[in-house]
C-alpha cells in the first residue's frame, strides 16, 4: 500500500506540474466509448455572471478546448480486457480531442467503472499532545486509522477524511488550529483491483502520456451530477454505464460510499440481440432509437423491421412490434435496478436523512426509465444531467458523459484526500537522508 | 391494420472502418503539435535546406569563380551599352595650347563607358597643372565628357636663377617663361620667398604707379622686406611693415624734391622717421665743395 501511496502523491506533483502548464486531459475509460476532453486552465476564476455559470464546484476556472469520443475497444465491465485494442482506442480519443485544441497534452487524468470497487469507513483516534490542533496532528490521526485488510491484489484508489471530530464536538471539516484534548477522524477508502489499475496505467504509459491522476467513475459522476444541496444533505448517484453500473452515495459534500454493479446497458443490448437473433451493432441501434420501458398499446402497432444479410427472404423480412423489444428490455432493466436497490441496502442508505437518487450515465436515457426506478428505489428519484462546464460542446452534454464531465471537475478542485496531507514527521523513513548524503558522497 | 408511420427503416450492419491511428501517426502528430518542433519544421528547416544548397553550390572554386565571371561580364554589358559610352572630350575656357595639354593629360582612352571613369581622380589630375585654377567635369548626354577650365592669369613674372616663372594673384606659378620681353607687360619681382608675398609686390606696382616707366622690380630680401630696383641701378630699401605707406611717402617726396631724378644710389626708408639717402661719389664731392668742405683728402 505504501507503493501506491507514493505513487498517488506522485499522480498528485504530475496533476499540479499539468496546471502549471496550463493544458491537462481528461480521459473517461468506458465499455461503449471512450471520452477524451482536453481541459485549460486559465489561471485564477475569471467568472463572467453572463454565462449563468456559477462558481460553485470551480469549474470556471476552467475551458474545455477539446473533445472528443470514440467507440471503446476491449473495455468490459468497464474493465480493460484486451490491452491493445484498447490502448488504440485510447489514441484515437486523444488524437482527435488534440486536433481538436489544436495543443499537445502530456497529462492525464482518468478514470474507470469497473475492477470492483469496495468501500471501507475507517476510524482513528489521537490524543494531542499540546491542546490546539496542527498539521502533524491531523497526520497523526490519519495515520492512526486501522486499515482493514482489503485482501489480495488490492489497492486503495480514494482515501478521503470525510470528518474531524475534537472532543465530542463532531463534523468538523478543518480542525486545524481548535483547542481540545482528542482528536478523531472518520476515513472513506475505497479499494478497488490493483491489476485493473495497472493495466490502465500500462495502456496510458503506451500511449505517450502521463498519469496525473486517477478517480473512480462513480464518484466523478456523482460530482458532476448531483447538486451542491444533494451532495451536502445526502444523496446516491446511479451511474448507469455500458458494461456496469456506478452508485456512489454522497453526505456532506463527500462519498461515503461507492459500489457498482456489473450490469449495464451493453448487456441490455445482448438481451435484444439473443432474443431477435440479430448482430449487437443493430441491436445497439434499435435499442437507442426505439427502446423503452413502459408498453403502451401504440407500441403494439409500432412495427421495427429489424432485417438480417442472411439472402434467406423470410428472415430479411422480419418485423417486430416496439412491445416485443420493451419486453425484453424491461426485465434486464429491472434487475440493474435491483441489483443497484440491493447494494443501496446493505450501505444503508435508508437511514440516510435525505433519500434522493440521481440516475445519470448513458443508460438512464431509456424512455420511461423514472417511472421504474422510481417503482424499484423510492420515490424521490430524477434523472441527472452532468453539470455545465465552459466551452463543451453540445454532443457532450447529455448524461452518457457525467464522468467524463465529473472528472473535469476532480481535475480542477481534487478533494484532500488521504496522501494530499503531510507525513507524520516520526514515519519519515529515516535513511533517506543517510541515502542523500552517500549520494552526494559519491557523485561530487 | 394499416400502420401510421411510415415504411420503417431497415436496419443493417455497416462495416464501419476502424479509425484508430496507428502507433506512428499518432507519434507524429504529437510530435508536429510540440511548440519548439513546429517552429523548428518552419523556420529551422528551410534555412538549414537553403543554406545548404548555398554553401554545396558554392564551395567548389570553379563554379565561384564561374559565378563571380558571369555578373562581371553582365555587369560589363550593361555599362559598355552605346548610351552609356563616352566618345568625346571637349574643354571649354582655355586657350588651345592648355586645351591640348589638358587632353593628354586627362589619361582617357576613348571610347569608354562613363561607369568606368573616375571623374573625381580625373578633375585632381586636371588640376594639377598650373594653369588650371578650377576644373568641372561633368558627362553630358551624347557622350560627351565636357572639362570647364578656370585658366590661372599670370599678373607678375618672378626670377629664380637664371629661369622666369609667370605667377597669380596668389603667388602661383602658371608657366615658365623663356625670356622677359615675351610678356613687357607684367611687372617682375625676384628673391627668394618672394612668390609668398606676391599681393604685397601688387600693391606696392600699384603704388609706384607715378614712377612705374623707371622701375626695373622688385626683390625680396631675405624673404621678410622688398626693395624696389629703378633704373640707373637706384634701389629704394622698403621697410617690413607699412611697405606701402613708405612707397607713398617716397612719392610724394619725389614729387616735392624731385628726389629720384637726382644723383642718388639709394633711398633707406626702413625707419620711416628719418628717410636715408646714399649719393654717388661724385655728387657726393660736388656737395661737399659746394658746402665748403675739403674733398682732396677723401676717397669718396
Amino acid at each position: 500500500m505504501t507503493g501506491l501511496y507514493e505513487s498517488q502523491r506522485a499522480m498528485r506533483h504530475m496533476r499540479r506540474a499539468a496546471m502549471q502548464r496550463g493544458v491537462v486531459a481528461v480521459l473517461d475509460v468506458g465499455t461503449t466509448k471512450i471520452a477524451c476532453l482536453i481541459l485549460r486552465f486559465d489561471g485564477p476564476e475569471r467568472l463572467r455572471e453572463v454565462d449563468g455559470v456559477g462558481p460553485m464546484a470551480g469549474q470556471s476556472s476552467f475551458r474545455v478546448i477539446g473533445a472528443a469520443t470514440t467507440r471503446s475497444r476491449g473495455v468490459r465491465f468497464g474493465e480493460i480486457s484486451v490491452m491493445n485494442e484498447t490502448e488504440r482506442a485510447i489514441r484515437t480519443a486523444v488524437q482527435a480531442a488534440q486536433k481538436m485544441a489544436n495543443v499537445r497534452v502530456d497529462h492525464v487524468i482518468a478514470c474507470f467503472s469497473g475492477a470492483e470497487p469496495r468501500s471501507y469507513g475507517l476510524a482513528g483516534e489521537w490524543d494531542l499532545q499540546d491542546s490546539v490542533v496542527t498539521e502533524q496532528d491531523v497526520a497523526r490521526v490519519l495515520a492512526a486509522c486501522d486499515v482493514p485488510d482489503l485482501g489480495p491484489g488490492r489497492e486503495v484508489l480514494h482515501a478521503q477524511p470525510v470528518n474531524f471530530a475534537l472532543d465530542h464536538r463532531t463534523g468538523l471539516g478543518d480542525p486545524r488550529g481548535q483547542i481540545g484534548n482528542r482528536l478523531a477522524c472518520d476515513m472513506h477508502l475505497l479499494s478497488v483491483d490493483g491489476s485493473v489499475v495497472q493495466n490502465l496505467l500500462y495502456c496510458i504509459k503506451r500511449c505517450d502520456l502521463e498519469l496525473a491522476g486517477i478517480a473512480s467513475s462513480a464518484y466523478v459522476s456523482g460530482i458532476s451530477s448531483l447538486v451542491e444541496d444533494e451532495q451536502e444533505l445526502g444523496a446516491a448517484c446511479i451511474d448507469m454505464g455500458g458494461g456496469s453500473t456506478g452508485i456512489s452515495i454522497f453526505m456532506k459534500k463527500h462519498m461515503i460510499y461507492a459500489d457498482s454493479v456489473r450490469m449495464g446497458g451493453d448487456h441490455v443490448t445482448s438481451d435484444i440481440s439473443k432474443g431477435l437473433q440479430i448482430p449487437l451493432a443493430v441491436a445497439e441501434k434499435i435499442k437507442t432509437k426505439h427502446g423503452g420501458i413502459h408498453a403502451t398499446s401504440m407500441d403494439d402497432r409500432e412495427m421495427i423491421e429489424i432485417g438480417g444479410e442472411s439472402g434467406d427472404w423470410e428472415k430479411d423480412r422480419r418485423q417486430i412490434s416496439r412491445t416485443e423489444l420493451i419486453g425484453i428490455m424491461r426485465p434486464r432493466v429491472e434487475e440493474i435496478l435491483e441489483e443497484a436497490r440491493a447494494r443501496l441496502d446493505a450501505a444503508g442508505f435508508d437511514h440516510l436523512p435525505s433519500q434522493q437518487i440521481v440516475l445519470t450515465g448513458g443508460g438512464s436515457q431509456i424512455p420511461g426509465l423514472d417511472g421504474l426506478a422510481a417503482r424499484i428505489l423510492g420515490q424521490q428519484v430524477r434523472l441527472g444531467r452532468p453539470l455545465r462546464v465552459q466551452g463543451l460542446p453540445q454532443a457532450a452534454t447529455g448524461a452518457a458523459f457525467a464522468s467524463a464531465v465529473g472528472l473535469c471537475l476532480f481535475a480542477a478542485h481534487p478533494q484532500d484526500e488521504w496522501w494530499d496531507f503531510e507525513i507524520p514527521s516520526e514515519r519519515y523513513p529515516a535513511r533517506s537522508l543517510k541515502r542523500a548524503f552517500k549520494w552526494f558522497k559519491d557523485n561530487w | 391494420m394499416q400502420s401510421l408511420r411510415p415504411e420503417p427503416r431497415v436496419y443493417e450492419r455497416q462495416g464501419r472502418r476502424d479509425p484508430a491511428p496507428t502507433r506512428w501517426q499518432y507519434r507524429m502528430q504529437r510530435l508536429w503539435l510540440t511548440p519548439y518542433f513546429r517552429v523548428l519544421a518552419r523556420v529551422g528547416l528551410p534555412v538549414f535546406l537553403i543554406s545548404a544548397a548555398v554553401g554545396l553550390y558554392a564551395g567548389d572554386e570553379g563554379r565561384r569563380a564561374a559565378l563571380v565571371g558571369s555578373f562581371t561580364e553582365l555587369k560589363e554589358k550593361f555599362q559598355n551599352r552605346p548610351e552609356f559610352m563616352v566618345k568625346l572630350v571637349s574643354v571649354d575656357g582655355a586657350s588651345s595650347e592648355l586645351a591640348e595639354a589638358i587632353r593628354s593629360r586627362l589619361g582617357i582612352k576613348l571610347p569608354l563607358s562613363s561607369f568606368d571613369i573616375d571623374l573625381a581622380a580625373v578633375q585632381a589630375r586636371v588640376e594639377e597643372l598650373d594653369a588650371v585654377a578650377r576644373a568641372e567635369l561633368r558627362v553630358r548626354s551624347g557622350g560627351v565628357l565636357q572639362v570647364q577650365i578656370t585658366e590661372r592669369m599670370p599678373v607678375v613674372l618672378w626670377r629664380v636663377g637664371d629661369r622666369l616663372e609667370m605667377l597669380d594673384e596668389a603667388g602661383h606659378r602658371v608657366a615658365g617663361l623663356a625670356a622677359r620681353t615675351d610678356r613687357p607687360d607684367l611687372p617682375l619681382i625676384a628673391g627668394e620667398g618672394a612668390d609668398l608675398a606676391t599681393g604685397e609686390a601688387l600693391e606696392l606696382f600699384a603704388a609706384a604707379q607715378p614712377i612705374l616707366p623707371r622701375v626695373r622690380g622688385l626683390v625680396r630680401m631675405g624673404e621678410r622686406r622688398w626693395d624696389l630696383i629703378l633704373d640707373r641701378n637706384q634701389r629704394i630699401l622698403l621697410p617690413e611693415t607699412d611697405a606701402v605707406a613708405a612707397m607713398e611717402r617716397l612719392i610724394a617726396l619725389d614729387r616735392a624734391e624731385d628726389l629720384l631724378a637726382r644723383d642718388v644710389l639709394s633711398v633707406d626708408l626702413r625707419n620711416d622717421k628719418r628717410p636715408t639717402l646714399r649719393l654717388a661719389p661724385f655728387a657726393l664731392n660736388e656737395h661737399r665743395k659746394a658746402m665748403g668742405i675739403d674733398v682732396s683728402g677723401s676717397e669718396l
